[in-house]
């Protein structure tokens, strides 16, 4: 379908009860036009947001550079978290030994309230990576993994191994599969996390090994799928895995691990793993990853699952699932489990660029928060000011713990709801405890300020403007915006009562508003004719931002 | 696993609010503490309600309010838009000033005693765009000087300290103010944030009261606006206690058809009937911005600014009317407001152009009826003018805050951001305080006039604050001959005019709740 068909198909009346369009499109690359709604799309669903600066990058673009552009991520590991937090009367080991602002990844501390410290510090960090993302899927990838391979940082309250993990799945955003699945089952933070390094043959621990496969690879919509005896005999593979602390890395004890073979049930083919006693016990875990993904139809077609309602929509149709879903996963299998290629294909192809799919991606809080402030370029605080840095993010952390999404504290080993809970899926972002807190940040940083560390968080309304194609004329104003932020368009009449009630101050002429913008422009040390501008900017954006429309991407 | 108690308040949390979770579901409970208690205590008791009227565009205030006592100079200087004489409304008691031949309702409710004229309201240094004057006049802000907060929202600001957060509550369940027919308004900026809540009229406010939904497009983008204008609507702060107010009133007296003003003051009564406690409510009327074809070409009596002065006086009417027949009357009390009036000239194209000070309209029965202020000077034909302000639109606001909403002195310099002087347009019963209207003759005048160089200010100040300025003829403060506390006695001052134009310039007294403007003539 496309966009003119669409927005024919929208002037007709509707009856009240919604029959939402379906559509038959596959993995056929994309071949219609790559304008500014394209690319916004693009944008908004594989970064935090469309910046300006990125939108007329990639117009210069096509689609096929651009999504490898996207793809391709040559930019090193973000240097590490910083000391932001005082704990020189900690109880058990203060660390004082290392200066604030300086990273505190490298030094052992046994001392819980410092590993709390630190686990905080480490998630104003992380919001700073996605601020300040470099233009390709990393962040979005990244958070896309935390939510698959769901952990808390506060069931290690150790930062260091909650770091560790994190760049972990950042350094592999676009990995293998296979490789991901063994690194997080031998990761310290998932060995605290899912109780793995108290997993011993006197009573192994299920719960891993069920996540393993009920979250982390198979999925349990499988029919006929793993058994309960599965899951025991997986956890007694995983028996004897511990933790170094000191140097945050795995290790294995022969002599917690469960010598005995371990035989499972007719979906894995009845497949024995043989026990191995001492230090060889520790290749048992590649044999049930080996055996896992030898289910490869399942593991496959489950990612691929994940995969589409991160960056498509959550419901899955026949169609979707014969043409986008099951070729994709087949795609996986024949690339031995690397993902690369299958986002590539699934974002160059016709099914994601339809028109249908389109807007129809409720934000998350972190898609809400940190893409607004990409989208207004909100000025924040100098990288060498890193006290007020931190101190910002942690306003921003609390703003989206509020709004459910708390980085690094996911409710549970699911991941977030919205991700998982059918049939509303994303739709819980928005409730009636969250949606007025939304509005309220957007009032906020739209109509005032949030002040830290005397550093003011917030819209510049005036220099956005700025940055647009025309913005002394309100008609091109008010487009190039509603462009930008929004992924629905307004009808002609609602563009019309915005530009006379806010832009024009009740007036019917477009030339009060470009007489004032061009009385700014003119001079921009008039604090006069930078006000005349400033309240009416203030006023369009905070009520753009409180619209409903602003929340889909 | 489930979130730890400990985790979620382990840092800083919001003073007002505390999340908490029950079966699963975050949840937020208002806290009650001594901010929420302060502002019970604080919030003065006062059922009064303002009604805010823009005439935007810029209303010829001087088509509107008529001297009669200098018709042929009027008639001299606009005779292409001048209502003839004889069809100038007459005003009960006053023989001076007349009104619109359209505002037969104005003049009935006048006659009535239900209506205050503030003549020549205005501010010194007139700023001539729309956008400024404007904002000039929703913030209170002196003419060169930049404020980014309405009046409005500071007062309300003052009176629920904190809002939004822990709004609504006991003591005020209601949005403090009300804009009705317009996305926002500067007006009620508050220091942090809008103190008002937007019903756009008409739809907008069917929406919350009717539950009806604009279509969304047949897509899944469209299944999730719907699902998401659902939470929004819910969720909508006052949603609730708008429809609530909206559902219990339902008898009102007609108002005229075709009239938007109308529709929007018959929800302003019909939301106060139905019990909201929403102290300010702001509607608006707009294209007085006539610079051309104002009136008719063959009639002067009819054309645009006519039928916008019909709408205007229709709506008011009904809307009072209405008020007394819901028993409302004594609790309500609106005025006009316009962001500039229009040239004393008028134009080759039967219009105005951009201009200064204009009269106010103030209405209810608790108004102290009748004119505050003469009629404005008008020069000869021919001549390029304003009319001068003699009163400061901020003396309005300070009389309202005061007298309307009861508003100590301390208060009212806090919002309005200095002080001025009360003006006698409210009973003095409305708040109970007590100040007299004076007699205002003979309390500046000068010798010799006209003059060429020098002449002699002579003026009674009562004590207090009294300021003395002379103001050319297109609004400007030209010099500030007094500006102090005096004690009440008569003082003679020179006013040296070196380096001004021979022209005519205006002598404004103000002092306390007393001011007067006199013209006078520098020749070469």
């Amino acid at each position: 379908m496309d966009r003119r068909s669409f927005l024919s198909l929208k002037r007709e009346k509707l009856s009240k009860k919604f029959v939402t369009g379906r559509t038959q499109s596959g993995i056929t690359p994309y071949t219609g036009p790559w304008t500014r709604n394209e690319v916004i799309h693009l944008l908004k669903r594989t970064m935090f947001g469309a910046s300006l600066q990125d939108i007329k990058y990639f117009e210069q673009r096509t689609m096929e550079a651009s999504v490898n552009e996207l793809l391709t991520i040559t930019a090193p590991l973000p240097t590490p978290p910083l000391k932001d937090y005082d704990a020189s009367d900690a109880e058990a080991q203060p660390d004082n030994n290392i200066a604030p602002g300086a990273t505190w990844v490298n030094d052992y501390n046994t001392d819980g309230g410092i590993g709390q410290a630190r686990n905080f510090s480490f998630q104003r960090w992380w919001i700073s990576r996605v601020l300040h993302q470099d233009r390709n899927i990393r962040e979005k990838m990244t958070l896309f993994w935390h939510n698959h391979f769901a952990t808390q940082m506060s069931s290690s309250n150790n930062g260091r191994l909650t770091y560790k993990h994190h760049q972990m799945l950042r350094q592999h955003a676009l990995g293998n599969l296979k490789w991901l699945v063994k690194a997080v089952t031998l990761d310290p933070l998932m060995l605290v996390f899912q109780n793995g390094e108290h997993n011993r043959k006197e009573s192994p621990d299920e719960n891993y090994a069920r996540e393993l496969q009920e979250l982390f690879s198979i999925g349990k919509e499988n029919n006929p799928n793993y058994t309960e005896d599965d899951v025991k005999a997986a956890a007694r593979v995983l028996t004897g895995w511990r933790i170094n602390y000191e140097t945050v890395e795995p290790f294995f004890t022969p002599e917690r691990h469960d010598t005995g073979n371990k035989s499972f049930s007719s979906f894995y083919n009845n497949r024995v793993i043989t026990g191995r006693a001492g230090a060889a016990g520790a290749q048992e875990v590649d044999d049930l990853i080996d055996m896992i993904f030898s289910k490869s139809r399942e593991a496959s077609v489950y990612v691929v699952k994940e995969l589409y309602k991160w960056f498509v929509y959550y419901e899955i149709d026949a169609a979707a699932q014969a043409n986008v879903i099951d070729p994709l996963a087949q795609m996986l299998v024949n690339y031995n489990w690397d993902i690369k290629p299958v986002v590539e294909t699934l974002l160059k192809s016709e099914h994601f660029f339809d028109v249908l799919n389109q807007g129809c991606l409720i934000k998350g809080p972190a898609d809400f928060i940190f893409g607004l402030c990409r989208e207004f370029d909100v000025q924040l605080p100098s990288g060498a000011d890193w006290q007020t840095e931190y101190a910002v993010n942690n306003l921003l952390s609390w703003i989206m713990k509020n709004l459910d999404q708390d980085l690094g504290e996911p409710p549970s080993v699911s991941g977030w709801p919205a991700y998982y809970q059918m049939p509303v899926f994303h739709e819980i972002w928005i409730t009636n405890n969250t949606y007025p807190k939304r509005t309220e940040f957007t009032d906020m940083m739209t109509m005032s300020n949030f002040t830290v560390n005397n550093f003011e968080l917030k819209i510049d309304v005036v220099a956005f403007a700025k940055t647009l194609s025309n913005p002394g004329d309100p008609n091109s104003l008010l487009n190039d915006s509603l462009e930008i932020l929004y992924r629905i368009d307004l009808s002609e009449g609602v563009r019309e009562q915005l530009k006379r009630d806010i832009l024009l101050t009740g007036q019917t002429n477009d030339y009060y508003w470009t007489n004032a913008w061009n009385a700014h422009i003119a001079n921009p040390s008039n604090m006069m004719a930078y006000q005349t501008v400033f309240t009416r900017l203030s006023e369009l954006y905070q009520y753009l931002l409180a619209l409903p429309e602003y929340h889909l991407s | 696993m489930l979130m730890k108690r400990r985790d979620f308040l382990r840092n800083t949390v919001p003073a007002a609010i505390l999340p908490s979770f029950i079966n699963g579901e975050s949840i937020t409970a208002l806290a009650p503490n001594s901010f929420l208690n302060a502002i019970t205590n604080y919030a003065e008791e006062t059922d009064h309600v303002l009604v805010i009227i823009e005439m935007n565009g810029g209303n010829d205030g001087l088509n509107m309010v008529i001297p009669r006592d200098t018709y042929s100079a009027y008639y001299n200087i606009r005779a292409n838009i001048a209502i003839p004489e004889a069809n100038v409304l007459r005003l009960q008691g006053n023989d001076k000033t007349g009104l619109h031949p359209a505002m037969t309702g104005v003049q009935q409710l006048f006659n009535d005693g239900k209506v205050a004229i503030v003549q020549s309201a205005g501010y010194p240094d007139p700023n001539l765009s729309h956008f400024r004057s404007t904002d000039i006049w929703m913030s209170a802000s002196d003419s060169n000087e930049v404020v980014n907060t309405g009046w409005i929202g500071r007062y309300l600001a003052s009176e629920y300290p904190g809002y939004p957060m822990g709004y609504p509550n006991a003591a005020m369940p209601d949005p403090p103010a009300i804009q009705i027919g317009s996305l926002s308004s500067l007006t009620f900026h508050g220091p942090n944030i809008g103190m008002a809540m937007s019903i756009t009229n008409p739809t907008s406010f069917y929406r919350i009261v009717d539950d009806v939904q604009d279509p969304a497009p047949a897509t899944r983008a469209g299944k999730e606006l719907t699902y998401i204008r659902e939470i929004a609507r819910q969720t909508e702060k006052f949603g609730d206690s708008i429809k609530r107010a909206a559902t219990n009133s339902t008898q009102q007296l007609p108002y005229p058809d075709n009239n938007g003003l109308a529709n929007q003051l018959k929800i302003v009564a019909r939301l106060i009937k139905g019990g909201l406690k929403t102290r300010v409510y702001k509607v608006s009327i707009g294209g007085f911005d006539t610079h051309s074809m104002q009136t008719e070409m063959s009639n002067p009596m009819t054309g645009k600014h006519a039928e916008l002065l019909k709408e205007l006086s229709d709506a008011v009417k009904a809307f009072q009317d209405d008020l007394a027949f819901l028993g409302l009357e004594d609790r309500v009390l609106a005025f006009t407001f316009s962001e500039f009036g229009r040239r004393i000239n008028s134009n080759f194209s039967v219009g105005t152009d951009h201009g200064a000070a204009a009269p106010m309209l103030v209405f209810g029965s608790k108004v102290q009826p009748g004119i505050i202020g003469n009629n404005p000077h008008i020069p000869g034909a021919g001549t390029q003018s304003n009319i001068p302000h003699q009163y400061d639109y901020r003396s309005v606001y300070a009389s309202i805050l005061e007298k309307w909403f009861c508003a100590d002195n301390l208060g009212l310099q806090t919002v309005l951001l200095k002080n001025f002087q009360s003006l006698p347009i409210i009973q003095d019963n409305a708040c109970n305080t007590n100040i007299k209207p004076k007699d205002d003759t003979s309390l500046i005048s000068n010798y010799p006039n006209p003059f060429t160089t020098t002449t002699t200010v002579r003026y009674i100040t009562q004590g207090g604050h009294t300021l003395v300025q002379v103001i050319d003829c297109m609004g400007r403060v030209v010099k500030r001959l007094v500006d102090g506390n005096q004690t009440g006695n008569t003082y003679t001052i020179t006013f040296d005019s070196t380096g001004l134009a021979a022209g005519i310039y205006y002598l404004r007294l103000q002092n306390g709740p007393l001011q007067q403007v006199r013209a006078i003539l520098k020749v070469k």
